[in-house]
């Protein structure tokens, strides 16, 4: 990234910080409560201590991938918004499995747990970039009723067939054993879902912008006609793009049932899907700038703890600064790239002569 | 005769908000746009109007007010779309989130007590005696109004020369600037509008059935617009039946649970769901033929 492009990205970026304080300033200050206090304990409850970024990089770990599984999509042109559902379906196979395989070692049934989460992720998305190509159908809302399918899926599944009978108020599958959790990361609080979600989103980072595969896949994205036109397999690349962006949505869940939950029940649905879109369009697709930005969104959602406890604020504010930020962000978007008119005409003209001789007379 | 009766009378309550929600975003599409933000809107109308009819005891007064929180809400919407670079759907889904929270927030202290609802039409009690049956069929007053909504939008996008200048903004741009149409006025008007009509869908939820306010009030009827308004094929006439539709497949299944069957009952709720899939991949790409307009980001 060049300085030109940096400067492009800190004014809307700016712009929106600056909006998005002063309109959740005013919220919280008409709601009665000190808004530089509030300002200050997001930060501390964010990232003020060991203890808030662990709660940060907790919550980070899914968004990492959800942000991932729209992101990818939309390198080679497609807007998948369905990410939720494939999280469900993702974390449903993997607990599934993980019940099954309860007896074998923890280092054989990881693995395939995850990767069933993410087959079952990348085969549900990858079948939207499919009916795209074979029948024109926007990817989008594909991906959208593709989504509500998966939850009422999951949802049937949790309530009837891999239904524990042990859970009562709250339908869940059969809880995976204490040896089948996934440990924190050496060192720290933090499980291994983080160190998934920043290797797949450095390595994606990494092929779209150093090997053929990422050049072609951004050129089947950005032209299609050029792609075709230079011999790319276009409808394979983007279907490839959408299935690996559905593989990060049902690794996610698979992640959050191995670490967290420890089997499939409603609360593995907590919207971790939706929050990726806005990531992913906040990082303007970049899955480096997914890193960021799902941090910085890991440590608001955890803020609101704190701001419970302190000032007895709504764990709703949380969410209402969220939207207040997405709003802003996508709104700055229009601010990026823009070309004032005097500077275009200063670029246009040419050199004079005297700017030339000047340095001859010095 | 009670079963049938009693998934009608389901379909009506689940589908009246479906019917307000998915008629908006209908003359919201037929101008180009695509509002994903309506769940907010749902949530903010059925939280303002629960407030106002708390505070006045007046829920016609709660529907007025959600009608224009919601009309706010969709002109912010318009507005910022206008935008050069803004993208609608990611601008929706913001909203979305910004808009729930703001209702949960403001919400928080509505939990508790009971706003006057809205009087029912009494069809039930005056057909018949039975209280199962009278409580089917004494139907929602913003279903009604919703009928008469969905045929007053097909009248003015058909036959009015407003609604012949919002379909050409909606089909092409191009051509309606050579009109000298303001094409950034009407997609902001007919965003507004949807927004108005998602917020009496919301007073709908908290004003009548399920007639409280709670955080857990809206099952998604908002983002589920965007699918009904394809399963209508953009007509609003046909937004009646798909909200009947939508709303029965999830009514269905306590009816059918009262007879013994309990099997399905998620799946059954998503039939619309696959339904609406199977038209896309049958019809593909949605043609002008269809009703679909053109400058609609999801058709190009």
């Amino acid at each position: 990234m060049n300085v030109r492009e940096l400067l492009s990205s800190l004014i809307p970026a700016g712009a929106a910080l600056v909006l998005t304080v002063v309109a959740f300033s005013l919220a919280v200050g008409l709601a009665g409560f000190p808004p530089v206090e509030v300002w200050s304990l997001i930060l501390q409850g964010g990232f003020g201590d060991a203890f808030a970024w662990q709660n940060t990089l907790q919550r980070a770990a899914p968004l990492l991938l959800t942000g991932l599984s729209v992101a990818l999509p939309a390198q080679a042109g497609r807007t998948i918004i369905g990410s939720e559902g494939a999280l469900g379906l993702g974390g449903l196979a993997a607990a599934a499995l993980g019940h099954a395989m309860q007896a074998q070692p923890a280092v054989v049934v990881w693995p395939l747990m995850a990767l069933a989460g993410a087959l079952v992720g990348g085969l549900w998305i990858g079948l939207v970039g499919w009916l795209r190509e074979a029948r024109e159908v926007n990817e989008t809302i594909a991906s959208l009723l593709m989504s509500f399918i998966a939850i009422a899926v999951f949802n049937q599944m949790v309530e009837t067939v891999l239904r524990d009978p042990a859970s009562l108020n709250k339908p869940s599958t059969h809880p995976l054993p204490e040896a089948l959790m996934l440990p924190p990361l050496p060192g720290l609080d933090v499980h291994w879902g983080l160190g998934l979600g920043l290797i797949a989103a450095v390595v994606a980072g990494a092929v779209l912008k150093f090997t053929p595969l990422g050049l072609a896949l951004r050129v089947a994205g950005g032209n299609p006609t050029t792609g075709l036109g230079v011999g790319l397999r276009v409808s394979a690349l983007t279907i490839g793009a959408c299935a690996a962006g559905g593989a990060c949505a049902g690794l996610a869940g698979a992640v959050e049932v191995a670490a967290v939950h420890g089997a499939a029940n409603a609360s593995l649905l907590a919207g971790y899907g939706t929050t990726g879109i806005l990531i992913a369009f906040a990082a303007r697709f970049s899955p480096w700038g997914v890193i960021p930005v799902a941090v910085l969104v890991g440590g608001i959602a955890a803020s609101g703890s704190l701001l419970q406890r302190r000032l007895g604020l709504p764990d709703a504010a949380v969410l209402v600064l969220l939207g207040f930020a997405f709003v802003a962000l996508i709104g700055c978007e229009t601010l990026r790239g823009r070309r004032w008119p005097q500077r275009q005409r200063r670029a246009a003209a040419p050199p004079a002569p005297t700017v030339i001789a000047e340095p001859a007379h010095g | 005769m009670g079963v049938p009766l009693a998934i009608l009378g389901g379909a009506i309550r689940v589908g009246t908000p479906l019917l307000w929600v998915s008629l908006g975003e209908t003359v919201t599409e037929k101008a180009g746009r695509i509002n994903l933000g309506l769940e907010g809107t749902l949530l903010m109308g059925a939280m303002t109007a629960f407030a106002v009819s708390l505070g006045t005891g007046q829920p016609w007064l709660g529907v007025l007010a959600a009608a224009l929180v919601g009309t706010v809400l969709g002109l912010l919407h318009g507005l910022l779309c206008g935008l050069p670079r803004v993208n609608d759907i990611a601008l929706g889904i913001a909203l979305m989130l910004a808009g729930s929270g703001l209702a949960f927030w403001l919400g928080k202290p509505l939990i508790q007590p009971s706003a006057p609802p809205l009087p029912a039409v009494p069809i039930g009690t005056a057909l018949t005696d039975q209280p199962a049956l009278r409580a089917a069929l004494d139907i929602n007053p913003l279903f009604v109004l919703g009928l008469v909504g969905a045929l007053a939008v097909h009248l003015v996008l058909q036959r009015s020369r407003i609604g012949l200048k919002l379909r050409v903004v909606g089909d092409s741009d191009p051509a309606a600037r050579a009109f000298g149409l303001a094409v950034g006025r009407y997609r902001m008007g007919a965003t507004a509008f949807g927004g108005a009509c998602a917020g009496v869908g919301g007073a709908s939820l908290s004003l009548f059935y399920p007639g409280a306010w709670s955080e857990a009030l809206s099952s998604g009827q908002g983002v589920m617009a965007v699918a009904l308004v394809i399963f209508a094929r953009w007509d609003p006439r046909r937004c009646i039946w798909a909200a009947l539709l939508f709303g029965g497949a999830s009514a269905i299944s306590p009816a059918l649970q009262a007879l013994g069957y309990s099997q399905g009952y998620y799946l059954l709720a998503a039939l619309p769901y696959v339904v609406t899939l199977a038209i896309l991949i049958g019809i593909g790409r949605p043609s002008a033929e269809a009703g679909a307009p053109g400058e609609l980001s999801l058709n190009r």
